[in-house]
């Protein structure tokens, strides 16, 4: 219950202090300190009606009173003549949901990819740094320090806790969005579903901050279509091709809520986005008979707009259906993706297709060299395999 | 808070415009030191006109040039004033070395 509790208002509390700090270290401080608290005392005394606005004020309080002890912090935050305690009020119609601001901060394009994603889950998805640290396969210290460096760089160059003015919005939400999308990859990518969960719990809350944002609905709609599909993806510790997957074990609900919510990105939307075209393209492979014209179309559209060749390649599935693998096979040998796996195990399987197994054998055996988790090694063994017979 | 703009052109990045091109450019950048924002700022001679100096085993050894043979080279840097580092970007992004294949370098001043 408590951590619920936690998990539901660490965002919240944590956003309203940065807000009233004007200091992320100090704020993350003043937050944990109150959580502590809060742990401590919640689990003898009754939670209070307003857990959020008890956090808010306590860490409010803890914070100006490490600011008096501290002078010399003191004279270089806003809070250098600061009022007394804060009484605390019976709800929090008095603080402000600033969530979007952190978020934008945490986003920053000034802060490195890899502190983005660090940053967000550690203050919008109020992760601890062990938990990040183990989704990144890095250690605690190196987490604990990426951390830091990152809080470092928005106080010392500045980084507003502020929705950015109109003329970047676009580019910042952008950024905003590839981060959601990395923080939901490294948890499909390798079966650690917390992440993936995470990430929609993210696009919920994001969705909710920036309704007419239709990128951000759209790469909602993306994270729940692919999600929902996760039981069906590994068998056995395998990974299964999305053509062979066991349709009675994907999750129906889910996918229905990610087909709503595209269909309202797609009236929001007065043009489409990359999210857009890619959930549209997702919610057709769930489709019973998949429409693989009408998919190829949607990967054209997203060819022209991202000149991605790794959009190319995933195209190459569709051309294969449409054309036959050869016509396909054409399309995959044009690209420069050679230290890709994906690249390696579609043009294996085309090959195969085609009965050219020498050269489907050479290019799995590379795809299997390049590939990182264990169930898609075992399916790449298991073709290998499947050809020497 | 206080930032400096560096500036950093690629050697070659004025050969082949005309008198008038350049005078334009400069004409820009002059523009944009009556910015509020501008405290101040230097344009530098080209990289060729350069001497290092540095200290090794106790000698001082001088070189002709720049510091290192780099793509682009440092040429000018403006100080400024922005309420954050959205605002300093802003005004960076202005600067026309970055349409002649340069980048600027947003550096936020130590606080005296």
């Amino acid at each position: 219950m408590l951590d619920h509790v936690f998990r539901e208002e660490w965002s919240r509390v944590l956003a309203a202090l940065v807000g009233f700090l004007g200091n992320i270290d100090l704020a993350e401080e003043a937050a944990q300190e109150a959580f502590a608290i809060a742990s401590e005392r919640w689990k003898t005394d009754r939670v209070p009606d307003n857990p959020r606005a008890w956090l808010v004020v306590t860490g409010r309080n803890r914070a100006i009173d490490r600011l008096r002890r501290e002078r010399t912090l003191a004279e270089k935050t806003r809070l250098v003549d600061l009022t007394p305690p804060i009484e605390i009020t019976a709800d929090d119609s008095n603080i402000p949901d600033e969530r979007l601001e952190l978020i934008f901060m945490c986003c920053h394009p000034a802060l490195a990819t890899d502190a983005r994603v660090a940053l967000t889950l550690r203050s919008l998805g109020g992760l601890s740094t062990p938990e990040i640290a183990r989704a990144f396969l890095v250690r605690e210290e190196t987490m604990k320090r990426r951390l830091s460096r990152a809080r470092n760089k928005i106080r010392m160059v500045a980084i507003p806790f502020a929705v950015p003015s109109d003329h970047v919005l676009p580019a910042r939400v952008k950024t905003v969005l590839a981060v959601l999308y990395l923080v939901f990859n490294q948890g499909y990518g390798d079966g650690r579903a917390d992440l993936a969960a995470e990430a929609i719990r993210l696009g919920w809350i994001l969705v909710d901050l920036m309704p007419d944002e239709a990128e951000a609905i759209a790469l909602l709609a993306l994270m729940l279509l692919h999600d929902a599909r996760r039981d069906a993806r590994v068998r056995d510790g395998e990974v299964v091709p999305l053509i062979e997957q066991d349709r009675s074990l994907w999750n129906s609900a889910q996918l229905a809520e990610g087909k709503k919510l595209l269909d309202n990105a797609a009236t929001v939307a007065d043009s489409h986005g990359t999210y857009l075209l890619q959930a549209s393209i997702a919610a057709l492979q769930t489709e019973p008979q998949i429409d693989w014209p009408a998919v190829d179309a949607l990967y054209a559209r997203l060819c022209e707009l991202t000149g991605s060749p790794v959009v190319t390649l995933n195209r190459a599935v569709a051309i294969c259906e449409i054309e036959g693998p050869q016509a396909a096979l054409t399309v995959v040998d044009a690209l420069d993706l050679v230290d890709y796996r994906y690249f390696h195990s579609t043009r294996a399987e085309l090959l195969r297709r085609l009965g050219q197994t020498a050269a489907a054998r050479a290019a799995y055996s590379r795809a299997l060299e390049l590939s990182t988790t264990r169930a898609e090694r075992r399916f790449l063994q298991r073709r290998l395999a499947d050809l020497r017979v | 808070m206080k930032y400096a703009l560096l500036i950093n052109e690629r050697p070659d990045a004025y050969i082949g415009l005309d008198a008038e091109e350049r005078a334009a450019i400069s004409a820009e950048y002059a523009v944009l030191r009556d910015d509020p924002r501008v405290l101040g700022g230097e344009r530098l001679q080209p990289g060729d006109t350069a001497t290092t100096i540095r200290a090794q085993d106790g000698q001082l050894l001088l070189t002709d040039g720049p510091f290192a043979d780099t793509k682009e080279i440092f040429g000018g840097f403006y100080l400024i004033e922005a309420a954050d580092i959205d605002s300093a970007l802003e005004l960076a992004a202005k600067l026309p070395a970055l349409r002649l294949g340069g980048s600027v370098e947003v550096r936020p001043l130590v606080d005296r």
